[in-house]
Formats: structure tokens, sequence, C-alpha cells
């Protein structure tokens, strides 16, 4: 190869050329115009009048091959409108566009995508990370139009009106997406079923960031939280590293983010985008992680000047929970006296006194209280509205008074037997189990005896239960805790994480059946006799329940604990005022924002007025605080005017949590 | 006689793209020539800092439009080396076959270029169709005939479609059986030859003055050096072929190089074929969506033997999402934008055409 070949032609002859005369004879390689188009593009191209010449368009139509990235179909029933296909369109070529036709549903947003093809370069990045694999391409790629307004188009399932082969479509290979969660480390069920300690061990600051890099912050998650917490927001401040932007971006719409981090019923986790495939954003983890990580001085950060009185008025709290410290939160920050009254020696209601230690240790209540405290709330504790301090007088001294005294009482199960001392409602027992666990109660005060039937399917039922299991190895060497339920496991209200987590820790659970009597013999309880339940709820969604008594057991136990749900206590609403204030099964009527009519000094928010949840109760919080702030500030003669003052009070109002829950997504 | 200025191109079957040659002549001897590449194809290097590693896909190919594979090759596997990410076997030899393709296609491209200025369209459209072919294969297995945006950074987007063995099978015995006959048709065509023997030369000294690589080099110094021997990438060392060379570089040897190379190419896809293995296509950079994926801090170079020679991507990332710096070595910007400057001159008039279609000239890896 090496020899220089040229000398070898140094003879050609010089007929040599006349060689091309063959192709004369040769078919011709090159393509006629008919045939690059499919016939579909012909006859659209034909309909626009813009190949003139008719007889070109009786083509042999060509088809595309099956990946080919021709023009986006969206299947608009799939696409939840999340917008991340315009995120990532290194071109800009996609704009989301409102649609109000659309049904407003949690975990979608009413808009859709729209194309410029004048934009489009055809990468198909937009369909290799749509979240819901709606997006996808179709086989046609000729399009023409004189109106240059003609090249914006909205995606749908067919492409100009008619069903069109597919194209590109996504793979598990090509999808640019993160669909599996960073695994979040549990302690082990057989080391922590000893103790209190704190099950689940949060994020590392390395697997925080791995897992907010998967978030796409389309925010649909956040119109499904009860606050409308800023969710993609905090998520992108922990990718970058930002904890302190974080901390910030979380008080504005949650004062109690220690708690929710831990303890919340995550609405927005079932939301999230990447659900719609694969598993969602640990947002709750994620909360969690800012919070571990923060330092106590950077909360100082979170308002730009210190907090003081700046209105002259001043208002009363009845109950220290999340609703009570949300609504105090507020306030404060608007610039009023806050005074709050707990009757417990600790503040936090259920977080301190429902919830179980090991779900939400005493030290993450406390970093989120210390910071209302530190803002000038002041918690009075070991004060009982009614008794130590009466809601008249409450009413004479403040200008107005927010009652969040939450559910507390156990509710009891009328059937025979149920009266006996070792038949426990939830309510009862949790609060010891969380003093034990702080050490205020000692073991042999305790009232735990070695085996237990649980009854109830709710998340306080696996607190009884995974509690009991705990102080039953404590005190006797091992556990016999037995669950059983009304509903079944399809429709156990529990969440999976209690679920799954109990059964790690060994809680026998048999579900479907209903208590008919608590067997005593010789004045001590020996177990629990259920019907098997056929069903929950009648045809109308009533609760009704249908046994069938045939099939009768007897769950044998020394001590039954009812968690069928909890009631509250209004003893300290005065026999004066009883008729002003209507209740209606157990919650007090109110307004939106909380305020009793005819009462326009009283305030509600939490268990006693919305429920079911916590974090449901701080967004009643943050509403009375507006509410509360809308009926004295005006009225208030002394109000600073500063506009920084302006500002924040635009903010907590801007925040404002909507209240219309939406459909979950199918 | 008074000097004249003389355009070639941007419009004109001999130039190509949107590249033309200011020339000022006197009667038909080149006196003094510039290379307007055209200013289309600007301010892509900027533009690469701008989007994130991955939708960068939708811009490096077009820094070379007939070869657009070598940019995304180039970017990958810098990208790759910064994060020191195991690309799997099997996008190794997928990444393979593209590369041969398209060289396969841009050098029927460029052969039947010089159809154009000498008249031989008979040449032009018959390489053309054939390259077409491997239009088709491309948009079978990528989904595009021409920006192809398939290989990325941790491999390929998607695995080969089902059956497209053939296909290549199928093109590259028909385009062996035809190998002969394109021979005759350009090069071995005596007509032809006096237009290209003995003339439009590249000698070793400019080689080494302006850095020229490539067919350019091979076929002027008597050397076989191409980065897919001398740093070989992908699995190049695990494939044989011989890469052709001449001590006599007019434009006769350099495309009588162009030409053996298809038979090496042809040669290698075959290799590929057999030796490919099973498994994934890709891994993805890191964990996350692609939107926040990040390169480690640093700098590197990558380079891949294209048509026309060593191009590379001299590439700096900050650890962001984005590269900080992007710098693309286009193969024909020495003998592209020196060269025609400097050693156009001296030529005729009807060579210009030549000059630029044999030295591999691309104008838009000169604009970057
Ligand atoms: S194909 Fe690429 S350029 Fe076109 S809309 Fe999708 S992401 Fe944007
Ligand atoms: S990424 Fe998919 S689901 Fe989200 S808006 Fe775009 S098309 Fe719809
Ligand atoms: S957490 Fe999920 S729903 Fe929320 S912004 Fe991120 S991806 Fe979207």
């Amino acid at each position: 190869m090496k020899d220089n070949e040229n000398k070898r032609y140094k003879h050609a002859s010089i007929f040599g050329p006349m060689r091309h005369f063959k192709y004369i004879f040769k078919k011709p390689v090159t393509h006629p115009f008919k045939i690059i188009f499919t016939r579909k593009n012909a006859s659209y191209l034909n309909d626009n009048a813009i190949i003139k010449n008719k007889k070109r368009l009786d083509s042999a139509p060509r088809t595309a091959p099956d990946n080919l990235r021709g023009f986006h179909t969206n299947d608009w029933e799939v696409c939840i409108g999340c917008g991340t296909c315009a995120d990532i369109c290194p071109t800009d070529a996609i704009r989301m566009v409102e649609r109000a036709d659309l049904k407003d549903e949690a975990g979608k947003l009413q808009q859709r995508p729209v194309i410029d093809y004048g934009r489009c370069c055809f990468c198909a990045l937009c369909v290799d990370t749509c979240t819901t694999e709606s997006l996808k391409m179709s086989k046609e790629y000729i399009y023409a139009s004189t109106d240059p307004d003609q090249f914006l188009l909205m995606p749908e399932k067919t492409w100009q009106g008619e069903k069109v082969e597919q194209g590109y479509v996504k793979t598990e290979e090509s999808d640019l997406l993160d669909l599996k969660r960073i695994p979040m480390e549990h302690i082990e069920p057989d080391e922590r079923k000893k103790s209190f300690i704190e099950v689940v061990r949060g994020y590392s600051k390395e697997y925080a960031r791995q897992e907010a890099a998967r978030c796409v912050e389309c925010g649909i998650c956040t119109s499904s939280c009860p606050v409308q917490m800023h969710i993609p927001d905090y998520i992108k401040a922990i990718w970058e590293d930002d904890i302190e932007g974080g901390l910030r971006q979380i008080y504005e719409t949650n004062p109690l983010p220690g708690v929710c981090g831990r303890v919340c019923t995550h609405n927005c986790e079932t939301a999230c985008a990447i659900a719609v495939r694969g598993e969602a954003i640990a947002i709750r983890w994620l909360k969690r992680y800012i919070i571990d990580s923060a330092p106590d001085d950077m909360y100082d950060k979170i308002f730009a000047e210190p907090v003081t009185e700046v209105i002259d008025a001043k208002i009363a709290i009845a109950g220290s929970g999340p609703s009570s410290l949300s609504a105090a939160y507020y306030l404060r920050a608007l610039g009023y006296t806050v005074d709050v009254f707990e009757e417990k020696d600790r503040p936090g209601g259920v977080a301190s006194y429902g919830a179980p230690q090991y779900r939400i240790p005493d030290y993450a209540v406390e970093k989120d209280i210390n910071f209302i405290k530190k803002i000038g709330v002041n918690i009075k504790t070991n004060t009982r509205v009614g008794t130590d301090i009466t809601l008249d007088e409450l009413q004479k001294k403040y200008d107005a008074v927010f009652l969040g005294t939450g559910f507390f009482k156990a509710r009891m199960l009328n059937i025979p037997g149920a009266d006996h001392k070792d038949v426990i409602g939830a309510m009862d027992f949790l609060p010891l189990a969380r003093d034990l666990a702080r050490g205020h109660l000692k073991l042999d005060e305790m009232n735990v005896l070695p085996s237990a039937v649980v009854v109830g399917g709710g998340d306080v039922a696996f607190d009884v239960a995974r509690n009991l299991t705990r102080i039953q190895i404590m005190k006797y060497g091992k556990a016999n805790v037995l669950l059983t339920s009304l509903e079944s496991r399809d429709i156990l209200p529990a969440s999976l994480d209690e679920f799954v987590e109990g059964g790690e820790e060994a809680v026998k659970m048999e579900l479907g059946f209903g208590p008919q009597e608590i067997m005593i013999k010789n004045g001590k309880v020996k177990g629990l006799k259920v019907w098997k339940c056929l069903s929950v709820f009648d045809e109308a969604g009533r609760f009704n329940p249908k046994f069938d008594e045939t099939q009768e057991q007897v769950f044998e136990a020394d001590q039954v604990y009812l968690s069928i749900g909890q009631a509250p206590d209004y003893d300290y609403i005065p026999e004066s005022m009883k008729d002003k204030v209507i209740i209606e099964r157990g919650k007090i009527k109110a307004n939106e924002v909380g305020q009793v009519a005819g009462q326009e000094w009283l305030f509600v928010g939490g268990d006693i007025f919305r429920g079911p949840d916590i974090i449901t109760g701080v967004a009643d919080g943050h509403r009375a605080a507006q509410g509360i702030d809308e009926f004295l500030y005006k009225k208030s003669k002394k109000k600073e005017q500063s506009e920084y003052y302006k500002e924040l009070r635009e903010a907590i109002h801007f925040n404002t949590p909507v209240l219309a829950m939406k459909p979950k997504r199918k | 006689m008074r000097e004249m200025k003389l355009f070639l191109g941007p419009q004109h079957p001999g130039m190509h793209g949107n590249a033309s040659v200011h020339m000022y002549v006197d009667g038909d001897i080149i006196k003094r020539s510039f290379l307007l590449p055209g200013m289309l194809h600007r301010g892509f290097e900027k533009g690469m800092e701008r989007h994130s590693w991955m939708n960068n896909i939708s811009l490096i190919p077009r820094v070379c439009v007939v070869e657009p594979d070598i940019n995304e090759l180039a970017f990958a596997m810098g990208a790759e080396k910064l994060l020191g990410l195991e690309v799997p076997e099997r996008a190794h030899w997928i990444r393979m076959i593209i590369m041969e393709l398209a060289r396969l296609s841009i050098h029927l491209m460029a052969y039947g270029g010089i159809g154009g200025p000498t008249g031989n369209y008979t040449l032009m459209y018959h390489a053309h169709a054939d390259r077409n072919e491997i239009l088709d294969i491309f948009e079978q297995i990528t989904g595009m005939r021409v920006y192809h945006q398939y290989i990325v950074i941790g491999g390929v987007r998607k695995d080969l479609p089902k059956g497209i063995e053939k296909d290549i099978h199928k093109f590259l015995d028909s385009l062996e059986a035809r190998y002969d006959e394109y021979r005759d048709l350009g090069i071995d065509n005596p007509s032809i030859i006096k237009r290209i023997k003995d003339t439009i030369m590249l000698p070793k000294e400019v080689v080494w003055e302006l850095g020229v690589t490539g067919i350019g080099m091979r076929s002027a110094v008597n050397k076989p050096y191409d980065i897919r021997k001398v740093m070989p990438y992908c699995r190049y060392d695990q494939v044989e072929f011989e890469v052709p060379y001449s001590d006599y570089s007019d434009a006769r040897s350099r495309i009588d190089c162009k030409l053996k190379e298809i038979l090496q190419s042809i040669s290698i896809i075959r290799q590929c074929l057999i030796k490919i293995p099973e498994g994934p296509v890709r891994v993805p950079i890191s964990r996350g969506q692609s939107m926040r994926w990040v390169v480690p801090k640093g700098y590197v170079y990558s380079a891949v033997e294209s048509s026309r020679g060593e191009f590379g991507y001299f590439m700096v990332s900050d650890g962001g999402t984005n590269p900080y710096r992007v710098g693309v070595r286009g193969a024909s910007y020495p003998q592209g934008l020196l060269g025609v400057e400097k050693y156009m001159p001296g030529t005729r008039i009807d060579d210009a055409p030549m000059w630029i279609d044999t030295m591999g000239v691309c104008s838009p890896e000169i604009d970057r």
C-alpha cells in the first residue's frame, strides 16, 4: 500500500470515459418525489394546495422505520401536565398551556404541552424524560403550512386528527428519569424492638442529595399538600446543598417541619409525578434532612429582622398541638403577643403525647418548638384551660382566642366486658408509653401484661401495638401482640410503612374481624371474641359492618387495647357558652378560617375543627392566624408599618393554604 | 493582467455546505485566497456551556453536518473520562458500528463530491444513492437520518433494532461489490486522473507546519498515523484493520487512501457485528434525573479519528450540570482555513473545488 500507485496510471486509455455510457441504461438511483411522502402527508399537502402538480401526489408511500422521531403525540388521559418535557427541551420549543377544561385532580396540573415546530429539533429528549410516558413520537414527518402560527401544535393522541403509527417511544434504556428511591436506612427490627430508639435513621448528606436529584421540579406535590409547602424549592435547595435556603423555604409554610418530616401523612408523595411510573420522591424524609442538618443558629436567619410585638393585640391559644403551634407561630410573626396554654408539662400535643417516641423523638419536637418560643411565643405548660384558667377569663384578658385542644379522649366499645380495667383505650395508653420512653414513668408503673390484643386498623392502632411490643419485651423479655381490625388488608387505613414495620417487629395481624365480647374469667381478661367481618361499608358507603356469626373466634390475651377512634373533651367550654357553640359529630362548627359564628373572637383548628392529621392542623393554624389578623389588625391602634413588616404580612397571607383537597389521581 | 476577485461558492456545485473561497486571480491562477466558512455555525462551543451535559446532544452533532457522530462520541468519551464512567461493553461495539457507517457515508459523499467540479455527475448520484442507504440504516437505529443524537454519555440511547444486522450486511455486500465500479468511475477514470494526479499537493512540510492530520497527513508522511491505532478508543484495539497511507500527497493519492478506507471500514463493521456481545447499552451518569446530572471538576481532551483526521473535544467542567467550556478541534481547521490562505494560491481556479473536496473541508467545524 505504501508504494506510490500514481505511477501505474500513467497510460490510461483515452477511451476510458466511454465507460460512463453504460450508466445511461442503468436504473436511476435518485428517488422520485412521490415516494418520499407517506400517503397521509401527501393528502395533507394536497388539502392545503401546497403542491400544485397533483400527479405527484399519487404516491407510493414510504414507511418510516419504527424508531422514527417524527411529530409528537400526547395522550391527554395519561399526561399529568407536569411540564418536565418543557423543562428539558433544549430548544425551548415547549410551552405549557393552561386548559381549564381539564379535570382538577390531585397529582395533575391543568395544563398540557404545546410544541413550536419552528424550534423543535426532534431530539426526543422530551419523550425520554416524560414522567408518564404519555408523550411519544409518530412516524409522521412532513407538515407544511404557509402560516407560521400553524407550527404551534398541541400534541394529542392523534396527529392532525387521525390515528397514526407510533414512532420513537421511551424505553427503559432511554429513560432520563430516576425512578428508584434512595433506600432509607432503618434500625433492624430485632434491635429497635428492645427500646424506643428512632426507627428511621434519616438520610446522610450524600443520599439526600441523590434523592433530591430525582425531583423534576414540577410542583404537582405542592397542590396536594394541605399547607402547600414549597416542595420543589426546598428539594432543589438540598440538591444545591443550601440547607439555609431550604430551611427558609420550609418555614414559609410550615412551622413544624421536624414533626412533619417524620410523621406526616405525605399526600404529596402520593401525588408526586415520579410516582406515576416509579417510586415517589421521599419528600418527607428530605424535609427531615433539612431540619436535622440545620444548626440552631441557622434558625436565626429565617426572619430577616427580629420578631417583636408590633401590633398591640393579645391572643390566647388553648392547647399546644400542631394547629395551636402553627397559629401561634404565624400570629407571632405578624407581631402579636401570643400566649399558649398547655395542660400537660410539655408542649406539642399529639407530637409529644400521641405519636410514639420511636417515630418522633422528643428532641425533634423540641427543635421545632424551641424556634417558636425563640421568636417570642409564651408557652405556659401545666395550665389547663377550663380549670387553671377559664375560657371566660381568656375572653376578657385577650383580644382573640384560638382553641386547638385536639382529640385526646379514647373512644370505647360498647360490648360486654368493655368496662374492665384491662380494656384500655389508645389515648389513655399512648401518653403513658411516651412518658415511659422519656423516663418520666418507671416500667413497673405501666399496666402492661404479657399478651395483648389491639383492636383497630389505623396508624394509631399500630402505634399502640408497636409500643406494647417494646414494653412487653422490656418487661417480660418477649412480646405477644395481636392486632385485629374490621378492615381487611386491602382497605386497611394504616399506612404501608406501619404495616410493614409492624410486621417486621412481629406484631401478629388478624385482619377483617369485628369484636363482639371481651372474655372475662375470674375477674381477668382472657381474650377477645370476634366474628368474621364480611363488609365494613354498606352500598351507600356508610360505615355499617356486616358480620358472619358462624365464623366466631377468640383471640386470647391478658389485655385488650382499643384504638377505634379518638374523641374531644369540651369540658372547658362553660355552660354559658355551650348553646352558642355548635358541635356537630364532635367537631366545632366555624367558617373557613375557623372563626366561630357569632363569636368573632373565637377561632378553632386541628382535630376539633377539621382533622384528621397533623399537617391539616398546621394548615388550620395558618388560616386561623390570618383570620385573627384580619379581625384584629384593623382594630388595633398601634401597628408597625415598616416595609419589612408589610412584606412579611403579605407573604403570610400569600401562602394561604388552599382548602379544597382534590380527588386523587387515578 | 489585472488581478480580479472571484467567489467560489457558497452557491457552486463544487463547494461544500455554506463555505466559500474568496479568490484574487490573475488569469486562471489564484494569487490570494481566503476561506469564508459561512458564519452559519457560529457559537456552538458557547451554546454548549448553556446546555446540560445530556441536553447538549441536541447541539453537538451540528458541529459537523455530514459526520455528526464524531461529535457525539468525542463529547461522550470526554465526559466519561471525567466521570470515570465505565460504558457497557455492547455500547462500545455499537458506537464503532455507528462510527464506521458514518465514515463510509462521508467518504462516499466526498468521493461523489469530486463529481461536481469534474462534471462527473454519474459518480455523484451513485455515491449519494449509496450514502442514502446508510442514512436509511441510521434512521432505523437512531430515528433520524442526519443528526442522530444517539451516542450519549454512558453509552448509546437505545439498543440496535432487531434485524438491523441483516440490513447492514446487505448494504456492505452491495457496496463492496460496487467498489471496483466506483474506482472505475472516478479515480481510475483517465479524464479524472488528469485533474487530480500530480496536482493539489500537500507536502510533508506543510503537514508539519499546519498540523494536518488524517488522510492528508497519512498520504504525505508515509506513516499510518490514525487515532484508532495510536490512542485506541471504543474497541478498535480488538478489531483488525489497516490504515492506508502513501508518500506522495497529491489529490489522487488522498482520494485513493479514502477509497481504501472504505474497504477497511466495511471489514471493521463486519467484525463488530460478529464480536458484539449482548447486554445493556447505557448506564446513567449518576443518580437523579438527567437535568441534575453533574460531571466532576476537571478538564479533559478526547479525540476520535474522523474522516478528516483527529477530531477532538477539550472540555472543562466546574462540577456543574453544564460544561464550563468546550473547545472543538475541527479536523479540517488547519488545511481548511490556514491551508486555503497559504497554499491554495498558485493553483488554478479549476483546482480550487478539488482542493476543498480532497482536503476534506467541513465549514461548521471551522466555524463552531
Ligand atoms: S423533540 Fe427535543 S426539541 Fe422537540 S420538543 Fe421535544 S425536547 Fe424539544
Ligand atoms: S412530561 Fe409528559 S406528563 Fe409531563 S407534561 Fe410533558 S407530556 Fe405531560
Ligand atoms: S417531589 Fe415529585 S411532584 Fe414534587 S416537584 Fe418533585 S417530582 Fe414533582
